[in-house]
């Protein structure tokens, strides 16, 4: 199984491991209480959304989040990125404690990390035009004149693959994809040095699921980004991913190289969830399945 | 398995009438479908194929549909039926399963109520206290635990999985020949998705069920199918059997949705092939064959409409719209030594 792509990619990974930590997540919970009252909500009653999770993302790499949807993957990028309180646990980005910080003391760090979401048609606002969607990042910041914001914003719009011209156009002009691409150019509008990307390609159509892909790959190339990419489909997260963590019912319960939990999975559930991953070859389905039947 | 099949329709066109314009949304598809035997619809979104499979049960029909063409279930037209007749065959004889079993259901009646319903809106033999008890049958039949006490369950009570599969049970209450399956898994999670699966398998061979499956996913085509249909833009751009859909693909489109699939079981390459551009405008189609201005092997040929037809000697019945010459695609569609489209240049 070890070709020797594999091989490049585990030295990859052990370069990897020098590179400096950006965002380190240690031992974060964040519960929700399941019925309301104070008086008799008990320990019990609470859903245990993120149940102790810690993991590190180092400088410019992608760490793939898998798991089934009500996993708790969700939760943990939006208590990670204090989107949400956490309950308990620390996060720290570029070894600062960030959890439990107010709105107020988060707001400089928000240019550091931005989000890209699963939904390109729920994510941009229908009446603005795409010029301000994408620069009013830039405007909260106030630094920049009209035009400079109008130039950076046209930049930007060329980086991922759209026109100037795109410019004065409303988000119903614009196919899935290309919604995908104005969402990923307003959260690079600021700078930022982690991307969160929750389920980036699901929404997308298969020939366009792969040029977006590609865009992300090329930006973290010109740009030196670093990417937790969450999906609930584990062949596109291996595409993307350094390393992978999978998660379940609100734990890691996996950790490791791309390739290694992919191709050598320890845990069971991430034996189970690969096993379920249909093949898209005819020949290698059916032998799969009657070694599974005979099993 | 008679020599007359089941399902057969012939060059169905369904145009609809918008301010813009005539949108041809299926242009000219023909397909036969015998009992047992599963078709999977193959394309993205706008491509014909819920517009197609839809038009079979008349669920298209409208004062601003334009239908031609011919859907005839066991002998009997179905285009040019009337709506009373068409109600008869849909459920009875044309089952259907939707992508999103939420919003299939009514949300304040009881599970087993609306499949009672489904059963007494075709048979009025069958009294409530029968209905209910071939509803826990059938809940059961499709691996649903504790049937006799979920039935009276609402459907926010059951999970995806779960309400898909009572989403399958409603479809077969009335013991259809042909499934409609429009997406059936996409909603799902993996692991719920292999157990849907598997379980339409199962109907399949117990049932002798004909089924029309509707999927984007080239890897859930290749566990279930037998035969492929790839539309784009409103036409079907290649058709033949699973294995030649997948092991000799003739179309450009299809090289590109096959390369564009990211793969657990082999080694990952450093850039995922895709395919250049975006779906053409069903307004505004382009001269000719539509994949052209997406095609990196486009020809002056190309200009010109290819028809579906054969250009294997060998393979009767696998069809494809393509100029090129078959030979001279065996070389181009390998893209670092597997099927796929070249980068755009």
């Amino acid at each position: 199984m070890t070709a020797d792509g594999t091989q490049s990619r585990d030295m990859d990974n052990f370069q990897a491991h020098r590179r400096e930590v950006l965002l380190e997540v240690t031992d974060l919970v964040k519960h929700f209480s399941g019925k309301r009252g104070a008086l008799f909500n008990r320990e019990d009653d609470r859903v245990r959304a993120v149940d102790g999770v810690s993991f590190a993302v180092r400088l410019g790499e992608t760490l793939g989040l898998v798991g089934e949807s009500g996993c708790g993957k969700s939760t943990l990028c939006r208590a990670a990125l204090q989107l949400t309180k956490p309950t308990s646990g620390s996060v720290r980005f570029e070894g600062r404690e960030i959890a439990g910080l107010s709105r107020r003391a988060m707001r400089p760090l928000r240019s550091e990390m931005q989000m890209v979401f699963q939904d390109p048609y729920a994510s941009l606002n229908p009446r603005k035009r795409i010029g301000q969607i994408i620069g009013y990042p830039l405007k909260l910041q106030g630094t920049a004149s009209d035009g400079e914001l109008r130039r950076r914003v046209q930049e930007l719009l060329e980086r991922v693959g759209l026109s100037p011209e795109h410019y004065d156009r409303y988000p119903h002009e614009f196919s899935g994809g290309q919604r995908q691409r104005i969402g990923i150019a307003r959260a690079l509008a600021v700078n930022p040095k982690l991307i969160v990307a929750d389920e980036p390609v699901s929404a997308l159509d298969v020939s366009i699921r792969a040029q977006i892909v590609n865009l992300l790959a090329d930006l973290q190339e010109e740009l030196g980004l670093t990417y937790v990419f969450v999906a609930h489909d584990i062949g596109v997260v291996r595409h993307v991913s350094d390393r992978i963590a999978v998660m379940h019912e609100g734990r890691i319960v996996e950790e490791g190289p791309a390739d290694q939990v992919c191709e050598r999975p320890a845990d069971a559930y991430t034996k189970k969830l690969l096993a379920a991953v249909p093949i898209p070859d005819p020949r290698e389905a059916r032998a799969r399945r009657q070694t599974i039947g005979s099993a | 398995m008679s020599t007359e099949p089941l399902l057969s329709m012939r060059d169905l066109r369904v145009g609809f009438v918008s301010e813009a314009g005539l949108v041809q949304a299926v242009d000219g598809v023909s397909f036969d479908l015998a009992a047992g035997e599963v078709l999977a619809i193959v394309g993205e979104s706008g491509a014909g194929k819920s517009v197609t499979a839809q038009t079979i049960v008349g669920l298209t029909r409208s004062a601003n549909t334009r239908i031609e063409g011919s859907v005839r279930l066991r002998g009997a037209e179905l285009v040019g039926a009337s709506d009373d007749e068409l109600g008869k065959v849909r459920g009875a004889e044309v089952g259907m399963v939707f992508q999103d079993p939420m919003t299939s259901f009514n949300p304040v009646y009881r599970l087993g109520a609306q499949i009672v319903e489904a059963i007494r809106a075709h048979r009025d033999d069958v009294s409530k206290r029968e209905g209910h008890e071939r509803a826990i049958e059938l809940l059961d039949s499709v691996g649903i635990p504790n049937a006799s006490r979920r039935v009276d369950d609402y459907p926010h009570e059951f999970s995806g999985g779960m309400r898909q599969r009572a989403m399958i049970a409603m479809a077969l209450a009335l013991d259809p020949d042909v499934l409609i399956a429009d997406e059936p898994t996409t909603a799902l999670d993996v692991t719920v998705q292999a157990q849907i699966l598997a379980l339409l398998e199962r109907l399949n061979q117990e049932r002798g069920l004909a089924t029309i499956l509707i999927t984007h996913d080239l890897g859930v085509v290749a566990e279930v199918a037998d035969r492929v249909l790839v539309m784009y833009a409103g036409r079907v751009v290649e058709q033949g059997t699973l294995e030649e859909i997948f092991y000799d693909p003739q179309h450009p489109y299809t090289w590109g949705l096959l390369g564009s699939l990211t793969r657990i079981d082999r080694p990952r390459p450093e850039r995922l092939p895709q395919i250049g551009g975006a779906p053409p405008s069903l307004l505004n189609l382009p001269q000719g064959c539509s994949f052209r201005p997406r095609c990196p092997h486009e020809f002056d040929r190309c200009a010109e409409l290819p028809g579906l037809d054969q250009r294997l000697a060998d393979a009767p019945g696998h069809c494809d719209r393509c100029w090129l010459d078959p030979e001279r695609k065996r070389a181009l569609r390998v893209v670092d030594d597997q099927i796929g489209l070249e980068s755009p240049a």
